[in-house]
């Protein structure tokens, strides 16, 4: 277990830096975690962090890389729905690290 | 193919949903509290009597009746196996279905 | 999955209600894992199971997660067989159109040989 500090308030997160409580997340604390992960927000990060969202109010679950690179295809544009393009955003891995910085669970399966 | 019940009959439907979808050819192990449906007198006796008529086998693993006192009334067309038998099974059925 | 380049035919069977204990989510998450493996994977609903996919779940009041919007993930994740048993919905007072996904309805008989197709079945 550890937290996460914005704006001089502490946020539960577990022991991989997932936040703890779904409801907690704002861009702040995005940004926040993006910090951590040492990745700098750009738009094109966003696009993905909001997908990951809508992905999971959607069906309660963490895409896999496979299905997310898929959907964000048919979402953005085929450019976007590449491996290439989202390690690129996200070096340790669009799951992971895409996931953490939208505050959603480890994806199911992922290794 | 081997389908295995472990759970009493009198008390869930996985041994009557697994002999509707037994077919000729197969066989069902009863283990742990499933035991109690190859024992003489009991209702899920015509259940398994009309699955064994229709080319169904069925098996009762030993151990588990000694252990409830029921050894000694295995049904009629119900093989006894113990824990070797239920390896040759096992090993026989190339593909296994557990009814949980 | 013993020999690479082997596809074998995998049917998940679930036969237990979703909230009354943990075989239906756990279930779906070992067939989500699965997808990762490039098998002929099926799904299979009978007995209670057939409630996993009912329409207009709310878990709020019992604080439970609800998983069922996921079943409608299973499509992206190219898991499409989808077989629920017409009798075990039947006698539940249910029909197709009270699930949440399209699925195949198949009567028993019809279920015993589907699953007499399978190389691999996976209860839950």
């Amino acid at each position: 277990m550890g937290t996460i500090e914005v704006n001089g308030k502490a946020f539960e997160t577990d022991e991989e830096g997932y936040l703890v409580n779904l409801a907690d997340w704002n861009e702040d604390l995005a940004g926040e975690i993006a910090k951590a992960e040492k990745i700098d927000m750009t738009e094109n990060h966003w696009e993905v962090v909001n997908f990951l969202r809508e992905y999971y109010n959607e069906y309660q679950i963490a895409p896999a890389v496979r299905v997310l690179t898929k959907a964000i295809g048919k979402k953005l544009g085929p450019e976007k729905g590449s491996n290439q393009y989202l390690y690129e955003l996200f070096p340790y891995g669009p799951a992971k690290q895409a996931c953490k910085i939208a505050g959603l669970p480890k994806p199911t399966g992922c290794v | 193919m081997l389908h295995i019940v472990n759970k009493s009959p009198s008390e869930r439907t996985a041994l009557a949903s697994c002999l509707a979808h037994a077919r000729p050819g197969h066989c069902v192990l009863l283990i742990e509290d499933a035991v109690y449906a190859a024992t003489r007198g009991h209702a899920a006796g015509e259940g398994l009597a009309a699955a064994m008529a229709s080319q169904v086998k069925v098996y009762v693993l030993a151990p588990d009746l000694e252990a409830r006192a029921r050894a000694g009334a295995v049904a009629d067309g119900v093989s006894m196996v113990d824990y070797a038998g239920f390896v040759d099974l096992v090993a026989k059925n190339p593909r296994v279905q557990s009814w949980l | 999955m013993d020999q690479a380049g082997t596809v074998k035919k995998f049917l998940f069977v679930n036969r237990k209600a979703p909230y009354g204990s943990v075989y239906a989510l756990e279930g779906l998450e070992v067939v989500l894992i699965s997808a990762a493996f490039d098998q002929d994977v099926g799904l299979a609903f009978l007995d209670d199971g057939v409630y996993q996919l009912a329409k207009g779940q709310n878990t709020k009041a019992i604080e439970s997660k609800n998983f069922s919007p996921t079943y409608r993930a299973l499509e992206g994740y190219d898991i499409e067989k989808l077989y629920v048993e017409r009798e075990s919905l039947e006698s539940r007072g249910l029909t197709e159109d009270d699930l949440l996904v399209d699925v195949q309805v198949l009567g028993k008989a019809e279920m015993a040989a589907l699953m007499d197709e399978m190389d691999v079945m996976i209860s839950f």
